[in-house]
Parts: C-alpha cells; sequence; structure tokens
C-alpha cells in the first residue's frame, strides 16, 4: 500500500509541475511574442570597410538612431536612441575607431566606440546664438600630436581632440553677424577658412590659424543681388550660390582673401529654365548638381569662376557624394528611375569630363517610391579593379544595399515610423484549406514527441534540444497561419507609417503580409506635403465574412495646418488594394465613426473641417437616410487648448454652400466650459475607448451593498494645470502649482467632478475605462511621481435594490437613458506614490469585458509595466477587514510597489516608445497587445490568466500518459492487495 | 467618512431651512438673516430641497433683504441670458450673490439668489415651439463675474421638453465656480428627464428655479505614515480576534472522527446482535447467512 502512495504522489507532483507553469520561462520567450528592431529613415551613411573585419556602414536616422550596420546582412551592430530633442545634425568617422556625433543644433559632440557603441566621450559646446552646425574631420591633421576635428556651432567655431573631446581653441565667428555655411581645411594647409553670408548680400570669409585658432584675415564683399538658399562649396576656394531671385548662379572665388563673382544667368546653361532651380547638396569636388523642377544637370566650374554644363541628368535622379579613388580620381553614384526599374550609374569624374565606370539595373517591387538618398563605397574587387556598392534610401523609408545589380539586404525601416494602428480579423478558413499535416514518418514523428516530453518534463538540457523544441511548438501551433482562429490571436494589424506606406503584419509572427505605398499620399500636383493622419476600420463584415474583404480608412492631410485640404483612401485589409481615394477634399480635423453602419456594413464617418461644418461618409443615399434618423442623437465635442475653451457641438442643418452638398452639416454650439485663462491650461484629456464592452454595471461590495457604476460612453476626463507650468521643469514652485481634474459629461457639458491636487505637474497621462479613471503626474512637493484614481459611481440607481420591482420589471435598468436628466454621481478616488516617469499609458481590453483590468504604462526606459487595477482600487484602506480582504482589497500602501516579472517587454526594450494598442482576442482571458515605438513589440496578456483555456503548450500526451500510469497503477495494486490478502487467509 | 458628516450637516441644513421658511412665508418681508451662517460650507446659496413649497416671488423677497445685508463684503450681479433654438440670446433674469473674500486672497460668492423675469409672449411662443420640435433651449452665463466685457460666455443646453415635465417650468442651475469665474454651468431638470420625451407644453409659464454653487474639492490623502504605526498596534490586536470556536477550527478533524467512532459503534453494535439472532429471521436470509460466515472465519484464526 505504501508502494501505491508513493507512485500516486509522485504522479501528484509530476502532474503540479506541468500546470504551474503560468510565468515565462527561457524557452517560452518568441512564443506568443514577437520584438522587431528598426532604425528609421536614414539621413547620413558612413562607411567603415578598409582593414576592419567586419565591414559596416554607421547611419544616422529621422528618429534620431545612430546605428551601426552589418554590411553584409544588414543587421544592427549596435544601435543608440537620442531623446526626441537631441537631433543629429552631422556624423563622421574619427581615427577609424570613433563615430562622432554633432547633435542639438550643433551642441553636443559624443564619440562612440565603432566596434561596440560604448560612448567613448561628449563635449557640450555652448554658445550664444543658433547657427548651422557643422563638423569637419580632416583625415590627418595633428595639433601636438593629437588628431583635431573642427566643429562650428552656436557661432564659435572649435577645435577639439579626437582622442578625448577637449578643446584645443575655440574663437567666436558670430560677431559680425555672419551665418557660416561651411569649413574649408585643405591637407597640409596651416589656415582653416570658414565661409558664409553676412545677412543676404554679403558674402564674408574667416581665415584661421589652424593651430592656435588665431584670426588671421577677415574679407567680405557686397554682392548687389543678394543670395537665396545656402551656399554650396564646389573646391576648396570656390563655391556657388543662387541669387536672391533665383534667375542666375554666383560663382564666388575666394582666394588668399580675394573674393570675386561671377554671375551666370541660369536661361543660358538650362535649355527650358522657368522656375525655382535649388542646388542639391551633394558634394562632387569641382562640380555641382542643380535641381530644377523638370531637370537636374551636372554644372562644372571651369577656370575663372565660368560655368559649364557636363550633362544632363534627366528625372527623378539622386545623387551621392563623390567618392575618391586610390588612383587620385573621383567616383559618384547617380539613380534613376526607368520603366519601374532603377538604373544605377556610378561615373568617374575627371578633368576631361565624366565616363560612366558601371551601369546596372536593378528590378525593385513598385511598392518603394523614388529613391531619396544614395550613398556610395567602393571596394577592390578580385580583378584588382575598384568594385561599388550602394546604400539607397526609398520614398518609403527603406533601405538597400545594391551590389552587383543585385539586392544584397533590404530593411523596412519605415515600421520606425508608426503613425497609426488598426487591427483586423482575418479571413475565415475556408473549406478544402486544410492546413493539418500529417507527419513525414514515424521516426520523425516519435523523435518529435520524444523531444516534446523532454520539454515538458524540463530535462532538454542542450541547447540544440531547446531549439528543436521551441520550433517544433512553434510549427505546432500553427499561430502564422493566414485564417481566423478560435482564440481570436491571429489578427492582422495594418499600420500607416509617415512616410505613407500602409504595411499589414501578422500578429503570430510580425511579418509583413503586404505592404503599399499609397497613392493619395504621395507628392503630387495639387498635395505638396501630404502626410497620413490616422486610420479607421471603415468595413467589418460579419454577415459577408466569407465573400467580403475588411477594409480600412486612411485619413491624411496636405500640409501640417489643421485647415489644410483632407485626402480620404480606403484600402482592401486583406491584399491592401487601393479601393477607392478622395482627391484633396474639404480640410479634416477630426474624424468621428458613428456606431452605425449600411447594409454593406461599412461604418458611417463623421469628418469634422476647419469650418466647424459635419461631412458624412460614405456619401450614399442609403447612409444619409440612416444618419438623418440619428442626428439627434448625435453630440460631439472638440477641446480648444490655446483659448482653454471646450465646447459640445451637435448636428444643426445642411451646409449653405455654392453648391448643394447633401452630405455637408453645420454644427452648433450646445454648451461652453472656460477654464479662466490666467488660472488653468489643459494638460490632458482621455476618453474611453469606443470598443470597450463593460460586462457588469453594478459592483457588490463586501457588506452586500449593490454600487451601480456610471457607465457612460460620453465622459471626459480633462486635466488643467497652472498655465506656468507650461515651461520648463522649474518654472513652478511647490506652491503655485496645482493640477485639476474634471469628469465631464459630453453630451451636456456637466461638470460631474471636479477635484484640485496641489502641489502637482504635468505632463499628465491618463487612461479612462468603464467607470474609473487612473492618471499620472508630478507631485512637486513629495518630490515624486503620483498615480491617482477616481471611480465613479450612479447614485440615482442606488436605491434600485427592489426585488420585487425587478420581478415586475417595473424597475428602470432597462429603460433608456438621457444624459439630459440630472445624474447624481459620486466619486472615490485615491492617490498612491508611483516610481517611474511615463511616456504613454493603455489599459487592457477584453471581448466580454469580464477579465480584470490591467493598466499597461510605456516606462521612460522604453518598457511596458502591467500593474493591475486592484492596486489602484480607491477603496483600499489600511487595515482592510477580514469580508473586504475576502473581496479582493489589497491593503493601502504610500506607493504603487513594482512586481519586476510584471514587465510585458520583460528583458526586451521598445526603443523609442510612442504608443500602446490593445486588442481583444476572441478569448475572454486574453488581450492582444502592441507596442510601437523605433521598435515594434507584439504580445498577448491573461490580466487574470488564462482561466478559460489550457495553456497553448499543453501536453496532451502527458495527460494521456499519466492516465494510463494510474490505470496500470490501479491494476498493479489491485493485484498486489490480492495476493496480500490471499496470503493473509492462508496464514 | 468627511463627506457622510457634510451630508449630514446639510441635511440638518435644509430642514432648517424648511423650518425658517415655513416660518417666514407669512411674514413675506422679514429677513432671514439666520441663514449667515452658510457661509462657514462655501457650497450654496439658496438651494432650496427637492419638492418647492413656493415658486419664485420668494426669493425676489429674498434678494431685497438680502440687498440690506451685510456691507463688508462686495455684492455682486449677473445675468443669465437665454436663447430658444438658433435665437440670439436676450435677457432671462438676474443672479446676486455676495462676494467673500478671504484672507489668502481668494474671491468666493456665497448667498446665490436668482430672480427669473417673467416671460414675455414671444418667449411663449418660441417656447412652445421648441417644445413641439423638440428643440435646445439655451442658456448662457458670463465667464467672469468681475470683468464681464469682452469675456466668453459659458453656454448650456437642454431639450425644452425635459424643462416641461409638469405643470410649471423646473430649471436646476449648478453654476461651477473657480474664484470669480464660472468655468460652466450644468442646466437642466431637477430630476430626471423621461425618454423618449413627451411634447407637453407647460400650463403655468413660470419657473421654478434651483440654483446651486460648486466649488472645487481638494484631494485629501489618506496619510498611511501616520496610521501605519497604528496599524502595527492594530495588527497585534488583529492576532486576537479570530478566537474561533473549537468546533469552528477543528471541523475536519472531528468530523471523520465522528465517523470513525460511528462505524465502530454500529460494528460492535452488530457484533452482539448478530450473535444473539444469528437465526433467520424476516430478513433476507442470504444476507445474513453472508454475514454470520465472516465472523466464523475469524474465529477459526
Amino acid at each position: 500500500m505504501n508502494m501505491a502512495i508513493r507512485v500516486y504522489l509522485l504522479l501528484f507532483i509530476v502532474l503540479s509541475y506541468s500546470y504551474t507553469a503560468f510565468s515565462l520561462y527561457e524557452d517560452q520567450v518568441g512564443l506568443m511574442d514577437w520584438h522587431q528592431q528598426y532604425i528609421g529613415k536614414v539621413k547620413h551613411a558612413v562607411f567603415h570597410t578598409h582593414k576592419a573585419a567586419r565591414k559596416r556602414v554607421v547611419v544616422s536616422t529621422e528618429e534620431n538612431v545612430i546605428s551601426s550596420l552589418d554590411l553584409r546582412h544588414g543587421d544592427i551592430f549596435w544601435r543608440h536612441v537620442l531623446a526626441p530633442t537631441d537631433v543629429i545634425d552631422q556624423i563622421d568617422i574619427a581615427l577609424g575607431k570613433y563615430v562622432i556625433t554633432l547633435s542639438s543644433g550643433g551642441s553636443i559632440l559624443r564619440a562612440w566606440n565603432l566596434p561596440d557603441g560604448q560612448m567613448v566621450w561628449e563635449s557640450t559646446l555652448l554658445g550664444p546664438n543658433a547657427s548651422k552646425p557643422l563638423l569637419l574631420v580632416p583625415a590627418n591633421f595633428k595639433v601636438d600630436r593629437e588628431n583635431v576635428m573642427f566643429i562650428y556651432g552656436n557661432g564659435f567655431i572649435h577645435a577639439i581632440s579626437s582622442i578625448d573631446g577637449e578643446f584645443i581653441w575655440k574663437k567666436e565667428l558670430a560677431s559680425e553677424g555672419i551665418n557660416i555655411q561651411q569649413l574649408i581645411y585643405t591637407d597640409g594647409s596651416d589656415t582653416i577658412s570658414a565661409v558664409g553670408f553676412v545677412g543676404t548680400h554679403r558674402f564674408g570669409a574667416y581665415i584661421l590659424d589652424v593651430k592656435s585658432g588665431e584670426l588671421l584675415k577677415y574679407k567680405s564683399m557686397e554682392f548687389t543681388d543678394g543670395f537665396s538658399g545656402d551656399l554650396s562649396l564646389v573646391t576648396d576656394d570656390t563655391a556657388v550660390a543662387i541669387d536672391s531671385i533665383g534667375t542666375s548662379l554666383v560663382t564666388i572665388q575666394f582666394h588668399d582673401g580675394l573674393i570675386s563673382f561671377h554671375q551666370t544667368l541660369l536661361s543660358h546653361l538650362i535649355q527650358d529654365f522657368r522656375r525655382a532651380a535649388v542646388i542639391s547638396p551633394s558634394n562632387i569636388p569641382g562640380a555641382f548638381i542643380l535641381e530644377t523642377d523638370n531637370s537636374v544637370t551636372l554644372i562644372k566650374v571651369i577656370s575663372r569662376g565660368e560655368l559649364k554644363v557636363v550633362e544632363e541628368l534627366g528625372h527623378a535622379t539622386a545623387v551621392s557624394d563623390a567618392l575618391f579613388l586610390p588612383g587620385g580620381q573621383q567616383a559618384f553614384a547617380l539613380v534613376q528611375h526607368r520603366d519601374g526599374k532603377i538604373l544605377l550609374t556610378v561615373k568617374l569624374d575627371s578633368d576631361d569630363g565624366t565616363s560612366n565606370l558601371l551601369e546596372e539595373t536593378i528590378h525593385l517591387d513598385n511598392q518603394r517610391g523614388k529613391v531619396q538618398k544614395v550613398f556610395i563605397n567602393t571596394y577592390v574587387r578580385v580583378d584588382r579593379s575598384n568594385g561599388f556598392r550602394v546604400l539607397i534610401v526609398m520614398e518609403d523609408d527603406s533601405l538597400f544595399l545594391l551590389q552587383q545589380g543585385e539586392i544584397v539586404w533590404s530593411r523596412e525601416d519605415g515600421l520606425a515610423s508608426i503613425v497609426d494602428v488598426k487591427p483586423v480579423v482575418l479571413p475565415v478558413e475556408k473549406d478544402g484549406v486544410s492546413v493539418a499535416k500529417v507527419e513525414n514518418n514515424l521516426f520523425e514523428w516519435l523523435k518529435g514527441h520524444l523531444l516534446k516530453l523532454k520539454g515538458t518534463l524540463m530535462i532538454a538540457t542542450t541547447p540544440d534540444d531547446v531549439a528543436a523544441i521551441q520550433k517544433m511548438r512553434l510549427l505546432s501551433s500553427g499561430k502564422s497561419k493566414m485564417t481566423r482562429d478560435r482564440n481570436g490571436f491571429r489578427k492582422l494589424l495594418i499600420v500607416l507609417t509617415r512616410a505613407g506606406k500602409l504595411f499589414a503584419l501578422h500578429t503570430g509572427d510580425g511579418r509583413i503580409v503586404w505592404s503599399r505605398l499609397l497613392r493619395t499620399l504621395r507628392k503630387s500636383e495639387t498635395c505638396q506635403s501630404p502626410r497620413g493622419i490616422s486610420l479607421h476600420q471603415w468595413q467589418d463584415p460579419h454577415h459577408h465574412a466569407l465573400d467580403q474583404n475588411p477594409s480600412v480608412l486612411i485619413v491624411g492631410r496636405c500640409g501640417d495646418s489643421l485647415d489644410s485640404a483632407g485626402l480620404l483612401s480606403i484600402v482592401d485589409a486583406y491584399t491592401g488594394e487601393e479601393r477607392n481615394h478622395m482627391e484633396p477634399v474639404h480640410s479634416i480635423v477630426h474624424i468621428i465613426p458613428l456606431s452605425f453602419t449600411d447594409s454593406l456594413e461599412q461604418r458611417l464617418h463623421l469628418l469634422l473641417d476647419a469650418n466647424r461644418r459635419a461631412h458624412l461618409y460614405p456619401r450614399t443615399a442609403e447612409a444619409l437616410d440612416i444618419f438623418q434618423r440619428e442626428s439627434g442623437n448625435i453630440y460631439w465635442y472638440s477641446a480648444e487648448t490655446e483659448e482653454g475653451t471646450l465646447r459640445g457641438h451637435s448636428v444643426h442643418k445642411n451646409c449653405v454652400l455654392e453648391e448643394a452638398d447633401n452630405f455637408c452639416f453645420d454644427s452648433r454650439d450646445l454648451w461652453s466650459i472656460v477654464f479662466p485663462s490666467e488660472s488653468e491650461k489643459i494638460a490632458a484629456t482621455a476618453t474611453r475607448s469606443l470598443n470597450e464592452v463593460v460586462h457588469t454595471q453594478a459592483k457588490v461590495t463586501e457588506d452586500q451593498e449593490v454600487m451601480y457604476k456610471y457607465v457612460s460612453k460620453n465622459l471626459l476626463f480633462l486635466a488643467t494645470v497652472a498655465p506656468k507650468d507650461v515651461g520648463p521643469i522649474g518654472s513652478v514652485t511647490p506652491d503655485e502649482s496645482y493640477l485639476i481634474a474634471y469628469l465631464i459629461d459630453t453630451v451636456t457639458g456637466r461638470i460631474l467632478h471636479r477635484v484640485t491636487h496641489h502641489g502637482s505637474v504635468g505632463p499628465v497621462h491618463a487612461v479612462f475605462s468603464e467607470n474609473w479613471v487612473v492618471y499620472h503626474y508630478f507631485n512637486l512637493r513629495a518630490h515624486r511621481y503620483e498615480m491617482s484614481v477616481i471611480e465613479i459611481y450612479d447614485q440615482a440607481r442606488a436605491e434600485n435594490k427592489d426585488v420585487l420591482k425587478l420581478v415586475l420589471g417595473t424597475h428602470n435598468l432597462t429603460s433608456p437613458i438621457t444624459a439630459f436628466s440630472r445624474p447624481e454621481v459620486s466619486t472615490k478616488s485615491q492617490s498612491y506614490f508611483f516610481a517611474h516617469s511615463l511616456k504613454t499609458m493603455a489599459v487592457t481590453l477584453t471581448a466580454k469585458g469580464i477579465t480584470s483590468k490591467q493598466v499597461l504604462l510605456g516606462t521612460i526606459g522604453d518598457q511596458v509595466l502591467a500593474l493591475d487595477k486592484r492596486f489602484l482600487d480607491p477603496r483600499r484602506t489600511v487595515n482592510p477587514t477580514q469580508a473586504e480582504k475576502e473581496e479582493g482589497i489589497i491593503p493601502l500602501t504610500d506607493s504603487l510597489s513594482i512586481i519586476p516579472q510584471s514587465y510585458v517587454t520583460h528583458t526586451l526594450k521598445v526603443e523609442g516608445l510612442r504608443g500602446i494598442v490593445t486588442v481583444p482576442a476572441k478569448l475572454e482571458s486574453t488581450t492582444l497587445v502592441f507596442v510601437y515605438g523605433t521598435d515594434l513589440f507584439f504580445t498577448r496578456l491573461a490580466p487574470s490568466r488564462t482561466y478559460d483555456s489550457l495553456t497553448e503548450d499543453f501536453s496532451y500526451a502527458l495527460l494521456l500518459i499519466t492516465i494510463g500510469a494510474l490505470v496500470i497503477a490501479i491494476f498493479i495494486t489491485w493485484v498486489w492487495s490480492e495476493k496480500k490478502e490471499l496470503q493473509e487467509k492462508w496464514r | 467618512m468627511a463627506t457622510t458628516t457634510i451630508a449630514q450637516i446639510l441635511s440638518c441644513f435644509f430642514l432648517l431651512n424648511i423650518v425658517l421658511q415655513l416660518a417666514t412665508t407669512s411674514f413675506a418681508f422679514q429677513s432671514d438673516e439666520l441663514l449667515v451662517d452658510d457661509d462657514e460650507f462655501g457650497l450654496e446659496g439658496g438651494r432650496l430641497p427637492d419638492p418647492p413649497p413656493e415658486t419664485r416671488p420668494a426669493t425676489s423677497t429674498r434678494r431685497r433683504s438680502a440687498e440690506s445685508g451685510s456691507d463688508l463684503d462686495s455684492k455682486i450681479q449677473f445675468q443669465l441670458e437665454h436663447a430658444f433654438g438658433d435665437s440670439d440670446f436676450s435677457p432671462a433674469g438676474t443672479f446676486t450673490a455676495r462676494l467673500k473674500k478671504w484672507p489668502n486672497g481668494g474671491q468666493t460668492l456665497t448667498k446665490l439668489r436668482f430672480s427669473r423675469n417673467a416671460l414675455s409672449q414671444t418667449d411663449k411662443e418660441n417656447f412652445k415651439r421648441l417644445i413641439e420640435g423638440d428643440d435646445f433651449y439655451q442658456i448662457r452665463l458670463p465667464s467672469n463675474l468681475l470683468n464681464q466685457l469682452g469675456r466668453e460666455h459659458v453656454i448650456s443646453s437642454v431639450k425644452a421638453r425635459c424643462l416641461s415635465q409638469r405643470d410649471a417650468l423646473d430649471e436646476h442651475f449648478v453654476i461651477n465656480m473657480d474664484g470669480v469665474n464660472v468655468l460652466g454651468v450644468n442646466y437642466g431638470p431637477p430630476g430626471s428627464c423621461q425618454y423618449p420625451r413627451v411634447s407637453r407644453p407647460p400650463t403655468k409659464w413660470s419657473f421654478n428655479s434651483h440654483t446651486l454653487l460648486k466649488y472645487s474639492n481638494e484631494v485629501l490623502r489618506t496619510p498611511v505614515f501616520t496610521e501605519a504605526v497604528l496599524g502595527e498596534n492594530g495588527e497585534g490586536e488583529e492576532l486576537k480576534p479570530p478566537e474561533r470556536s473549537f468546533w469552528a477550527k477543528y471541523w475536519m478533524y472531528l468530523i471523520p472522527l465522528g465517523l470513525i467512532v460511528m462505524n465502530a459503534m454500529t460494528q460492535a453494535m452488530n457484533l452482539p446482535e448478530e450473535q444473539g439472532t444469528g437465526q433467520p429471521g424476516s430478513q433476507g436470509p442470504q444476507a445474513i447467512s453472508g454475514r454470520g460466515q465472516a465472523p466464523a472465519v475469524r474465529r477459526r484464526n
């Protein structure tokens, strides 16, 4: 009998081990989450290829990333994301081992170790007035055996040692009001020149002693026609600029302190010159590139400032800087588009004209747009001739390395600048598309199951086994299939990037299903600087899910101001095809998705323009009919942060326009709230998510009392701070700082709750869900961050506990509620100290709203922390009673403790974190979380554990084995006991 | 806890208010100076209990008496304007209040009184039209009471049908204040508004007005440190209370024990019974023979 107990115990232990795996094990990483690293659109690139074992390219990007990329595969060796305010101006490589970056408008100079990206030194270059930042790293120039580089920033020229960032000398140059455009140093000379414009009509040149910084000469000369735009350096003593009216080119020669101008009419150089010529910033010694609206021309400066057109380069072209070849020649790369292909030309530039060194055609998919930037690099081929590789940046921000007419690697770096995200369900699995695979042969099958068993019993120790198990799990889970799954984990994430490209990412593994550069969001004649604003679910077929695809609405704007013309486009979510697009329409300030759909299941949208008109989409008679029926119950609000007012609006009547438009409606103001400009400034607003589901409207407290949640979709949380607080840190003292939190009904403009936090300042982050709002701010008095929670309860229904009424149906629980009734609400609130500074906040959403909520906090360290709402309960008390404890109330603490395991991103960082999107899965316990910034991260969360399903890696085999073992054990013990009984009988 | 005490005080005050009002209705021009202590709450002026015993004439008398009242704090007057649907705003009534200056430089309003102008014939017509068309009745107040010119107004609207649910018109103002600034006004019926709204023009063209001034309340942080010390003491106390009964503590042991005892007892009782009544009786003979055999075997050992 003892034996049997032992067997049972053993089995029990084994079983209990296999069930308690709630947290993540090392081999489970990547099973339901993925992380992608990006760098953003490349601004500058410096190659580092000679005598280096690992060939690399150092890039700086518009996302403020400095990164070293593997030239063979495009992988990231190392990467640093600088603060958004610390914009990188220039990069270069010094001493062959340091990457030098100049950032913050020429104020901060840093050196990073090239192999591993460690920061070596940092220097701050301060000065009185902002100026164009310039960085010049001479190849081999030394002062006292120290390598020196020159930096111009904030009106000062600095000579700085490359080794340690020490100042060698500095000299102010801005005293004359000069706007320095270029620094010139010729190898081996004793002087360094700084040239620029004084005002718009004068050219000035400083000549300084390179060793001491002593000013040797300053010359300036007036040019009567004036200059416009930047100065472009052609050789060490020649520069070109365009005159102020834009009709002629000015060649400026400054040799040894003598300045001379030479003017050439553009119409002489270019055949059909009309207007708007720009000198492209490419740096090709002896020549420059002139771009007009219909041509790109390479122009050479010959003796005495004469100009000569060398070559017409055709349309839509990008040109690289010049590259010096070992033989003293120079080459530059040129990229043109021809018949949907890319034509790469490397030109050799010599004294007697140019010749083509290389001509290659590369086929790129047509969703990349035009080439924006080219960077060239050379290498020595097997036959000792010069080979070239180029790095190109495309219109969709992607990065390509081309070599020998092929794409060596590509990076989708547009994904580093996501503007908006919208989840879309995948198609329903159709009959006949069975994905169930039969294992190849018995041996494989056995091996697989042995590995699985090993994994479950945690005896797989070798890394190979672990990797094999992981791979097998990935395969068996089928999570990257392109069909809907029962639990709703597989979805498509449609993301819009700043470049105007739309991507569909699969939630299973993060791969790009399709991508499309939207025609609507590309630069055109009618729209000069288009940009995407937001994505909206346009059509979400439920009844026609088998034969119709869902679609998304993309809203954009021409230009940055709110009153610029709007752009609309509707894209099929499964194929990426543009179904419909509208050319520049009325301005778009706000988009309201209405809760009505037409017979095609297209959602009605109300687009508000800058003139306070509302435009209805889709523009069909049916939609208009639905809208007019419901228009009496449509209200919206607008917050004007500048004026400090909040207004409520409703639809009034059709617009009075020159041409009648049935789909345009005038709005009228229904209410307004005026925040006194001298004492309050709007800092943050938060509303409930439109698709949030609230499961229960009542909350039962420990003493069997019912509290009704005030669940209204029209609640707005708004926080105002003292107007002084908007300034930099320290501009407000604790005594004069305060933060006021409001809860406002947006239909009637009632202020339901108003509460003041003295001594608190912004920035305020808030999240609104169900009947509670959680907000985060800084408490100046306590010198700590603080988080507060407000819960709002409906008192009007508090008496509504009459069971008889409920039975008879005379209670008012199901009667329609109008916002015009006077609400009787009560609030409960509590504040807690919190350790982290935040970037963004979100809340988990589940399908039915039963699962308890977690607040997701995007911390300043670019991680995501999941905090149970329980911790932010306003009913926490210091000594909860037994009944309260049973209800799950935690004893009150002063601050919210952070449990290290509650980091959703575990050890990973989502660099440059900007937003968190939560999507409910079909499985009630689970919510999908997508975090975006420069990096992307996706995972699945179960705030109350997966109470409604077995985990995906649940081993059914083990369960069967266990049952089998139990049956055997029962049999054995039965035999034993029989035997024993028999023996006892015979005794 | 604090809110309940305030509520208690308030309810006491309302009671007092009712009593006083009932008392003063007979002497129409008697001053109600006893109400001075409502300043203490800084909360409201002439908020009346929900079923108002009288219509507005009472407030107008009260206003006059207030004017003759204290002279330390300045008096302030501002207008309520209304609009019918799309019409322009026109004066509709006057609010009067006392401006109380606090030592810390803050200013608050107390003793708010409101008198509504009588509705003109056109107003009535307009109002009827609103009720028929289920349109909005709009009101507005200046956003700054001291410097009313050039400032914005705070607007509020309500469906006219919501005001006209009984014979007369009922309205309820909650004016949200910050010093002398009006942040917003919550305007609507004093109770609920039924939905769907029914068109029912009032029979009596007068407003029952209820007004309430509301200032912001401060966040009170539950001090955890101070009570943490108490908490330690409390913990010591807390160890004692779970003095549960013996039965509550050990029931899980007692029940099996009881069962075992009972089992043993029945067995012990069975044994002598079997010995005594081993003969066939009215029960099944097989069962008895079966039972009889087992002890027989045992005895053989």
